[in-house]
């Protein structure tokens, strides 16, 4: 089984990067721009559906065991 | 108010034109001697234009405003020969502290990369910027800097501009055949000129105060999220020279600028922050609100937009002074160029797609930075708090904490000057990339590449040993020099010696440049007057060195 990563980890194919922060940046904001003009409830079925079909891509159970466990120690 | 710094009045004498009444004619006026206006009068001298600078003031910046000079910027004024009071008067910072809510999430130390001239950032009040480069122009023949000199309207013909300026003393008229905008974000010449500036408002308040700390504190960059003491906001505090620190509170937008400004608001919310024991006083207080914009284009026929007055960015990353002393960077060489009719107009077209491409980049990444600092949704709150709880424990969440990315100059990747290159690199000299310093030799002297090139173009050719290189190869890197546009050849060597034929020669002694080059025996750089690669290759041929040089100057 591949460990969670929970080292910085992102990337997109045929970008090159001088900034080791652009990615994740990348990211954060593609993620915030989703739920633009989203009323409060609106937001959290989007994160819901977000979570559903990342988890299914991931798959590994035991990966999301830990990762359901790291995100409930910190709430 | 505590005053650390007197404020330099300069002296306005009255122009002879007022009396003459003749209408005066330069080559280049710049408006504004803000950081801006004054790097583009040391650029440009350094191409021998000679430079009229004219400002409606008779001071230095007023309050501390700009604080944090990136290592792009000083490079840059290392060139204009300035690098060195601001590094000397500057306080550089290696340690940043983030905090959320009551606690320290992390801390970074940004420990430079050895071999390096310039550190990442140094800190410093603009006033004392402003001085050093005041200093050094009027220490210059060719620039002539009027003061309370006010452009009052601005009539653009085909070969010239005219430019009405009032002075106490009356108005007198001025031809140009280019003009150089550096006059701020308000920029009046934008305005009389019709131009539009587009982007986004955030609506949100900052208070600045510049305090004087009566004890030691230390040189870190420190930034809370939601801190106990100025709950929801962030709050961030530097330090800049002669013991002012910089504090900047996120107000909100309801607040009332007025109110917020006093004293009597002000202190209390230091000493909330502090702590009651600590000793300070205040030097100066300023609200702001801030716009991410840019216009269009920053070249309008003979007008040339530089810094704030082409675009603007939120404050979080130091985007201003640093992104508009790159502007001046790229326009020196290309309008002496286009003026010695030795490169076609559309040169200066590039200096707008290089520096809209630029402003682009920092208006995305100061904007990121804006947005999660003060997120404007319960959605965007919630995962930015949820990524500073999980930063604490976690790299990929310290990874994602934006409390500003520190301004670094743009690879300008998607320039039309680069020649895209034929042969295998590896690292990130690419063409368009700005240069990467390192340590060299010349003349058993230490020193830095980037001290070695930049105001005209430069073959750097890499070699093992200079005093073995044939013939055929001086000759061919001689020969570059005699060209319409010279490319000065510049040998850098692994081993020590000369370069039969008076090449100039500089030693990599230990090879920086060569790893941060991927360079090996018979690689050649193009490097344009702005220290930014043009082209390489593994071997020296001038036919492609001349096809570059075309290209990098539109005369291809």
């Amino acid at each position: 089984m591949t460990p969670l990563n929970l080292e910085p980890n992102f990337r997109e194919a045929g970008k090159r990067y001088f900034n080791a922060y652009t990615p994740g940046d990348d990211f954060y904001e593609s993620l915030i721009n989703t739920h633009r003009d989203l009323s409060d409830e609106q937001s959290e079925l989007l994160n819901a559906r977000l979570i559903l079909i990342l988890a299914n891509h991931i798959g590994d159970i035991g990966v999301l065991r830990e990762a359901l466990t790291i995100a409930r120690e910190g709430v | 108010m505590l005053k650390t710094y007197t404020y330099p009045k300069f002296e306005y004498t009255p122009p002879p034109e007022l009396a003459s009444g003749k209408t005066l004619r330069v080559p280049a006026i710049v408006v504004g001697a803000g950081p801006v206006g004054l790097g583009a009068a040391l650029d440009l001298q350094l191409q021998e234009i000679p430079v009229l600078i004219l400002d409606e003031d008779d001071t230095v910046s007023i309050g501390s405003r700009g604080v944090c000079y990136a290592k792009r910027a000083l490079e840059i004024l290392d060139r204009y020969r300035v690098g060195d009071p601001v590094c000397d008067k500057g306080v550089s910072w290696n340690v940043g502290r983030t905090f959320f809510r009551d606690q320290e999430v992390y801390n970074f130390n940004l420990v430079p990369e050895a071999d390096h001239h310039r550190p990442g950032m140094v800190n410093l009040q603009q006033y004392y910027l402003e001085e050093y480069m005041v200093d050094k122009a009027d220490k210059t023949p060719h620039i002539d800097i009027r003061w309370k000199n006010k452009v009052v309207s601005v009539t653009q013909g085909e070969k010239t501009v005219t430019l009405k300026v009032e002075t106490p003393d009356g108005f007198y008229t001025v031809e140009t055949d280019w003009l150089v905008v550096a006059d701020g974000a308000r920029s009046p010449i934008r305005h009389m000129m019709g131009l539009e500036i587009e982007g986004k408002i955030f609506m949100d308040r900052f208070l600045i105060a510049d305090v004087v700390m009566a004890a030691d504190f230390p040189a870190e960059r420190w930034f809370w999220f939601d801190p106990p003491f100025h709950p929801g906001q962030s709050v961030l505090l530097h330090k800049q020279a002669d013991n002012v620190f910089r504090i900047d509170f996120q107000l909100g937008w309801d607040a009332d600028p007025e109110e917020e400004r006093k004293p009597e608001k002000v202190i209390p919310r230091i000493k909330a922050m502090l702590g009651d024991d600590r000793e300070f006083e205040l030097e100066w207080v300023s609200i702001y609100t801030f716009q991410c914009r840019r216009m269009g284009s920053f070249r309008h026929g003979r007008v040339m937009f530089v810094g704030d007055a082409a675009h603007q960015v939120s404050p979080f990353g130091a985007r201003g002074a640093n992104s508009g002393l790159q502007d001046t960077d790229n326009l020196g060489w290309k309008l002496k160029l286009v003026m010695d009719g030795k490169a076609p107009d559309a040169l200066l077209d590039t200096y707008s797609a290089e520096r809209t491409f630029a402003a682009d980049e920092n208006i995305m990444n100061s904007t990121r930075s804006t947005d999660f600092i003060t997120p404007k949704s319960k959605a965007s709150k919630t995962f930015r708090n949820a990524v500073l709880g999980l930063a604490k424990d976690h790299a990929f969440g310290r990874a994602l904490v934006n409390s500003g990315r520190l301004s670094v100059p743009a690879f300008l990747t998607e320039s039309a000057l680069n020649s895209a290159d034929a042969d295998a690199f590896a690292g990130r000299m690419v063409p368009g990339a700005p240069m990467d310093d390192a340590p060299v030799i010349e003349n058993g002297d230490d020193g830095w590449l980037l001290d070695k090139v930049g105001n005209q173009f430069f073959a750097l050719y890499f070699a093992d040993d200079p005093n073995t290189l044939d013939g055929k190869t001086i000759d061919a890197l001689s020969n570059l020099s005699f060209g319409n546009i010279p490319v000065q050849p510049l040998v850098i060597s692994k081993n020590p010696g000369t370069v039969p034929g008076g090449i100039p020669n500089i030693e990599d002694p230990r090879g920086v440049a060569s790893q941060r080059y991927d360079a090996k025996h018979g690689t050649v750089y193009l490097l344009r007057p702005d220290q930014h690669v043009a082209a390489r290759w593994r071997a020296l041929d001038p036919a492609k060195v001349k096809a570059a040089v075309a290209r990098a100057t539109c005369n291809a």
